[in-house]
């Protein structure tokens, strides 16, 4: 990977490290850059899917559904250690997107963005009506926390845990883009038919980014299940897919920094507006569309621009 | 005269209600340069559209080196070592020229998503041997100091060579050009032909679609005038220059449309 | 119930349902027509329909017909507004920006609505008699044949002005090709703006005719809006006759399968049938392949 990714790397890993002492030990705020470290995960992957292969996706919050019904179903309702309920959530939420990634993938723009509504918004069903399983609208509680020799992991810890895997995800996809397949992908968005005609196999590859992304989705839902212990489809419907859409437009699409970025931004913005529930979600529209009206390269690629015209280079 | 190397035959495309070619027999013979023209309309982009998988054909069979093309897949077709660039420059945008030719050796690389994300041992070198091959591409159209820059960002002319470049790191068999020179000037024109000929000395054949009669008179072993999508003449170029049918499908244009 | 009593049932109740998918899907078909965008927040012209409607008729207590227009205004206002401020400006952007921006836009006004009114549905009394008639078995609210009739007048002048107007010709000519349409003199700003405010009117008039029956509160919008979408794609995008046809079409589809097979998934028929066609078809019952594969996707 470049040299940028490295010591953003680590000064995110610096910062993630000291944040706990930094709070004080804070739940709230722990708690706050635990959700945001989960976002990052789902976000991770759909700016693979987005940014990098200029393809689209409105219904990423049903992944993280399966995911975290899968964790949250197979470890209270038959017992089963959450490792292996995370890896069913995995497979489970592959195997969706490769079965309906092959037909949706070959459509066009706004046929593909509507498609994936669609399909998101099949799946939130699911998890409605599928009681007996998931409990219904009402939800699914009792979920355990993660535990190593009987300990819970909790708090800090989970913490820690969340950004390990966040790490580990964010070197693989680094490394990913920095590779063949990235430029496969990148190559892409640029031009199908010339990624065709160059020898790429622009279906097979759009179909994997589809099928990575939506695994990484699945692993923040169970993360997320193990952390929340009580899950109720409504945090997988449409509105959870447009937030992670979101932050990556926001951040900006161009790389996977970006996406970061605007995970942290959308997820720390809400918890401001906390305050003024009425106006939450209108506040939010607005901030949304002013960013995309005036900033449609995203925040990250408009903090740079600001940037490089103060160094007085021409933008 | 069928040709073990590339041949049409009695290849037909149409749309709909519009014919764009008709019964067309068509051979290449492996090392030589041919050019196929024709005026605006006679088929000629169709041509390299089927020829490489991204339309399939109405009727009539492609093969090339026993195979049969027609039916594969665009990336497939590739794989076999035939390579195009396009007529209106199909670069990789947010990628910079050094990248668009790296992903030319896509099909000689071979990590898949796991190896690339693990960083595994072979995937490193693969890497470093890609990259060196590209500049080396660069190199050869003369673009090396390049590499770093936005592809997009390179005038006209240096895409097109840049596309060149890219089409190269296939290790094709066979070149497709579309139209290299159109929106060049006399001077880029004349590297192009230049450049086009020592394509050749590496052993590449190459099919090439063009206006610029010049271009095509000068550096063919062999062209093929389509017009109305069928041929109506073969052979080197000072034949078809005198070529009375070819004249007259070309009195029909404007200015110098015409071989000289 | 005997089963042609149920039967009839469901069918009106699939008619209504109908109605509504039908105006939707129009105005998706009407700003496609005419700029190649798809609305995502076409769904929150419908909700903002039936909430102005409630305010003017519950709080300003003002007649319903007065209500009616005053609605309408409104709502075509905002349609414009939307238009002018967050659509033009961004024409030449990308279109995942530009399906992003709508769907920022429906998040604005939801936001709006629900700070407005608060998350509860809302009613509106029924037009005319409030006394169910009684049909074959079936009972059937009068409220249905405002609906009903309503919207055939609408459909009746929509088809009118595509047909017959020359500024239905017009905004046909814009999607095809803007550029030739703007060079024999089109005004194409004009007809994305007018497309916009008759895409929101349509969206009021399915909103207000609907409250009486189905109540309405601030996110009805989205599910909405996918099955609109679901009868436009399915009608062939571009073809008003086709999704005023395939809204009914899939109303009756889900009224009978909540009916007969299970109402926990009706909403997943629409969806459904939705993903069949993207996947099958994508230019629809109506639509030529050919001419889906020249347009813009």
């Amino acid at each position: 990977m470049k040299k940028m990714d490295r010591i953003a790397l680590f000064f995110l890993a610096l910062a993630i490290g000291v944040f706990p002492w930094g709070v004080g030990g804070n739940q709230y705020f722990i708690s706050l850059l635990v959700f945001l470290g989960l976002n990052a995960i789902a976000t991770m992957g759909l700016s693979l899917l987005m940014g990098y292969a200029g393809q689209i996706s409105l219904g990423h919050a049903a992944f993280f559904g399966v995911g975290a019904y899968s964790s949250g179903i197979l470890t209270t309702q038959y017992g089963l250690p959450p490792l292996l309920a995370f890896f069913v959530g995995i497979f489970l939420s592959a195997l969706i997107a490769l079965v309906v990634g092959k037909p949706t993938l070959r459509l066009k723009g706004h046929y593909m963005a509507v498609a994936t509504l669609g399909i998101g918004e099949i799946l939130y069903i699911v998890f409605n009506e599928v009681a007996p399983l998931t409990g219904g609208p009402s939800g699914l509680s009792g979920i355990p926390p993660l535990a190593v020799g009987g300990v819970a992991i909790e708090g800090t810890s989970f913490l820690y845990l969340v950004w390990g895997v966040a790490f580990l995800l964010l070197v693989f996809s680094l490394n990913v883009i920095n590779s063949r397949v990235g430029r496969a992908l990148r190559a892409v968005h640029g031009s199908e038919r010339a990624a065709n005609a160059m020898g790429v196999d622009a279906a097979r590859y759009k179909l994997q980014v589809f099928v990575l992304s939506a695994v990484y989705a699945s692993m923040a839902g169970s993360l997320y299940a193990h952390f929340v212990s009580f899950i109720s489809p409504n945090a997988f419907g449409l509105m959870f897919s447009i937030l992670l859409l979101m932050m990556v437009v926001v951040g900006g699409t161009q790389t996977i920094w970006g996406a970061l970025l605007g995970t942290g931004i959308l997820t720390l913005l809400p918890e401001y507006l906390r305050g003024l529930e009425d106006f939450e979600m209108m506040v939010y529209g607005a901030i949304l569309l002013s960013v995309l009206l005036f900033m449609p390269q995203g925040v990250l690629e408009g903090i740079r621009r600001i940037g490089t015209r103060r160094k007085g280079q021409v933008a | 005269m069928i040709s073990d190397f590339l041949s049409l035959e009695g290849l037909e495309k149409t749309f709909g209600g519009l014919r764009a070619l008709g019964g067309l027999d068509l051979s290449v013979r492996e090392g030589l340069i041919k050019s196929v023209i024709g005026p605006n309309g006679a088929g000629k982009t169709t041509l390299f559209h089927l020829i490489t998988g991204i339309l399939l054909p109405t009727k009539g069979q492609v093969y090339f080196c026993g195979r049969r093309l027609d039916g594969l897949k665009p990336h497939e077709i590739a794989g076999l070592g035939i390579s195009r660039t396009f007529q209106n420059v199909e670069l990789f945008a947010h990628m910079t020229a050094l990248e668009n030719v790296m992903l030319g050796r896509h099909r000689r690389l071979r990590a898949g998503i796991f190896q690339a994300g693990l960083r595994l041992a072979g995937m490193r070198r693969e890497e470093r041997e890609c990259r060196e091959r590209a500049i080396e591409e660069l190199r050869f159209m003369g673009l090396a100091e390049k590499a770093a820059l936005d592809a997009l960002s390179l005038p006209l002319g240096e895409q097109k060579l840049l596309e060149i470049a890219r089409a190269l790191a296939t290790e094709p068999k066979l070149l497709l050009l579309d139209e290299p020179a159109a929106g060049l000037n006399p001077r880029d024109t004349a590297q192009l032909s230049e450049t086009i000929l020592r394509i050749r000395e590496r052993g590449i054949t190459i099919l090439l679609v063009e206006h610029d009669m010049n271009l095509v008179m000068e550096i063919s072993d062999v062209v093929s005038v389509l017009n109305y999508g069928r041929k109506i003449a073969e052979g080197p170029p000072r034949e078809i220059q005198r070529n009375p049918e070819v004249i007259a499908a070309y009195l029909g244009e404007e200015g110098n449309g015409a071989p000289a | 119930m005997t089963f042609t009593s149920q039967l009839i049932q469901y069918l009106l109740t699939g008619l209504t349902l109908g109605s509504i998918y039908a105006l939707v899907a129009l105005g998706f078909t009407m700003i496609y027509s005419a700029t190649g965008i798809i609305n995502l927040a076409q769904g929150e012209f419908v909700m903002l329909g039936g909430l102005i409607m409630v305010f003017c008729t519950l709080v300003l207590k003002i007649p319903m017909v007065l209500g009616f227009l005053v609605t309408l205004v409104m709502v075509t206002a905002v349609g414009a507004l939307f238009e002018r401020l967050a659509i033009h400006p961004l024409k030449n952007a990308s279109l995942i920006t530009l399906i992003i921006i709508t769907l920022a836009g429906s998040i604005l006004f939801r936001g709006v609505a629900m700070f407005l009114w608060g998350k509860d549905p809302y009613m509106l009394p029924p037009f005319g008699s409030h006394q169910p008639i009684q049909i074959w078995g079936a009972v059937l609210q009068p409220q249905t044949l405002w609906v009903l009739s309503i919207t055939v007048l609408v459909v009746a002048g929509i088809t009118f002005f595509f047909k017959r107007t020359l500024m239905g010709k017009a905004m046909t000519a814009c999607a095809f090709n803007p550029m030739a349409a703007r060079l024999v003199g089109i005004n194409v700003r004009k007809m994305v703006l007018i497309s916009f405010g008759v895409s929101a009117a349509l969206g009021a008039i399915a909103g207000i005719i609907i409250t009486p029956i189905t109540l309405m509160e601030y996110d009805r919008g989205p599910l909405l809006a996918l099955k609109g979408f679901s009868a436009a794609v399915l009608g062939g995008l571009g073809s008003p006759l086709g999704s005023i046809a395939a809204g009914f079409l899939i109303g009756l589809l889900e009224s009978l399968g909540a009916g007969f097979v299970s109402s926990g998934y009706k909403d997943a028929i629409a969806l459904f049938v939705l993903l069949l066609v993207l996947w099958v078809k994508p230019s629809g019952l109506f639509g030529s392949r050919e001419e889906s594969e020249l347009k813009k996707f």
